[in-house]
């Protein structure tokens, strides 16, 4: 496969995922840029937060090939062939990439401070001083300054998905994967969330994967969207294409249903 | 049988002694069980299956046969094959090794007790595997394995006792030689029960304590 480094930053070539029997995607080939903020939607099942897991190396596959900056990421050149990547391989690939989960996943024992500074020490090996004055800017650009001693448990689900943003930040990945990032939240606190993403968006030419619910702001943030289903790409375009003129039926009728459920998706 | 006060209180100097071997062999036999049974849990957790089925016989076969058998294996038996070691080294060697056989499965209950975004988390911040154990998985697996492991620690305690059977001058050992020179057990051995319960009862207390103290943590927590 010929892969062009700027347009296909991130690829996928013909990839499959099966969980035993079940499988979740068939046949999936994508491509997205360097840079683009990319929204992933689609009923629940579809496969969607399956390929961030996979860019994480969190789900491996069974299938096909997944590029990232024209070097595999499953697996290892070795002559001429390609073969399973080991450990020491996805370790090096994992730099590159972050990833704010649905549920936090803060580390408990930790502080708000020690949640974004302890990653790069332990990982990168950063001194201890520089990883905690670059927590602490980070912690401001979340709005979080005041919090920087309190443990997770003292914290609300809006404040722990900030600082979950901040620890993936911290590492300094090129690419950011958000799963369903305030999916868990309470409906007064997706705004503060929402908020940090749009400045991440502005501030740095990251690239932005987004598993979201949130059509309206997938609308107004991301410059592609992929609508799946089945493990499949139904359909992708600009937002305006896919939320105002969608052309496949199933891309119609999911935005029926998210509109007849009262959300916004303009 | 009467009990005789002057006896008694004449005999506490010589069981105090007893006590220190007997404290000296826990805090060893505890140790070595802290240390072993985490590489029991780490191998059980292999990702290679046949280091996974030795660690899981291995085990099985300590749990499933009694600690006075091994701790005479240990003591007798090894010196035939060319292993001589002192009484007290053999009698905590098997204790130790006894209770690290439990302590594994302890270890096993509290790493299953991290939840799995936490290794998610740790994976995708490229976390290295020996930071990941000591920095991200033990700090949160240890403080709820505190209060069976402290039960295993109490149990061992007690266990101490066999260690006269092989010559150890413990505590029992000591009452055991008082009473073989003077035919008076009555109160060598009573005295050794009640010091046995004195230090036990307040240390199943702080247990029952900390158990309590971590449940309130956990609510807290969620």
């Amino acid at each position: 496969m010929v892969l062009d480094t700027k347009r296909d930053f991130i690829v996928f070539d013909r990839v499959e995922k099966r969980f035993g029997e079940l499988v979740v995607l068939k046949d999936l080939s994508l491509s997205i840029a360097k840079g683009e903020k990319v929204s992933l939607i689609g009923p629940s099942g579809s496969g969607k937060t399956t390929i961030l897991r996979i860019l994480m190396t969190l789900e491996s596959i069974q299938g096909g090939h997944v590029y990232i900056d024209g070097e595999p990421l499953w697996h290892m050149r070795q002559n001429d062939d390609l073969v399973p990547a080991n450990e020491a391989h996805l370790r090096k690939m994992r730099k590159q990439i972050g990833m704010v989960f649905q549920h936090f996943n803060l580390f408990p024992h930790m502080t708000a401070l020690e949640n974004i500074s302890k990653p790069p020490q332990l990982s990168l090996g950063v001194d201890k001083a520089s990883s905690e004055k670059r927590a602490r800017e980070l912690l401001d650009m979340v709005g979080l300054s005041d919090k920087e001693a309190s443990y997770p448990s003292q914290l609300s689900g809006g404040q722990k998905q900030r600082i979950a943003i901040a620890r993936a930040l911290a590492m300094e990945p090129k690419i950011l994967l958000f799963d369903e990032v305030t999916s868990a939240l309470d409906p007064e606190l997706v705004e503060d969330v929402l908020n940090v993403l749009r400045d991440i968006g502005r501030s740095t030419d990251t690239t932005m994967l987004l598993v979201t619910h949130e059509m309206s702001f997938a609308h107004e943030f991301s410059n592609r969207v992929f609508f799946f289903d089945e493990g499949r790409v139904i359909e992708e375009g600009p937002p305006d294409n896919i939320f105002t003129t969608p052309k496949e039926e199933r891309t119609q009728a999911f935005l029926k249903k998210i509109i007849a459920a009262g959300m916004r998706i303009d | 049988m009467n009990w005789d006060w002057s006896y008694a209180f004449s005999l506490i100097p010589r069981i105090l002694e007893g006590l220190t071997i007997t404290l000296q062999a826990t805090v060893l036999a505890t140790v070595m069980a802290a240390f072993v049974g985490l590489v029991f849990a780490l191998g059980k957790r292999s990702q290679n299956r046949v280091v996974r089925w030795a660690f899981y016989w291995v085990v099985e076969f300590i749990r499933r046969t009694p600690v006075l058998v091994q701790m005479y294996f240990v003591f007798f038996v090894l010196p035939r094959l060319g292993v001589t070691l002192p009484a007290l080294v053999s009698g905590v060697l098997a204790l130790g090794l006894h209770t690290s056989a439990y302590m594994s499965e302890v270890y096993r209950a509290g790493i299953e007790s991290v939840p799995k975004g936490q290794w998610e988390a740790a994976r995708a911040l490229n976390i290295p595997p020996l930071r990941l154990w000591i920095d991200i998985v033990l700090p949160q697996a240890l403080p709820p394995m505190i209060p069976a492991a402290g039960n295993y620690v109490m149990m061992l305690f007690k266990e101490t006792a066999l260690l006269s059977t092989i010559t150890v001058l413990d505590m029992m050992g000591t009452a055991r030689v008082i009473g073989n020179e003077t035919y008076r057990y009555f109160e060598p051995i009573t005295l050794v029960g009640l010091i046995y319960l004195v230090i036990s009862l307040p240390a199943a207390m702080s247990i029952r304590f900390m158990e309590e103290k971590i449940s309130r943590n956990k609510k807290m927590l969620r």
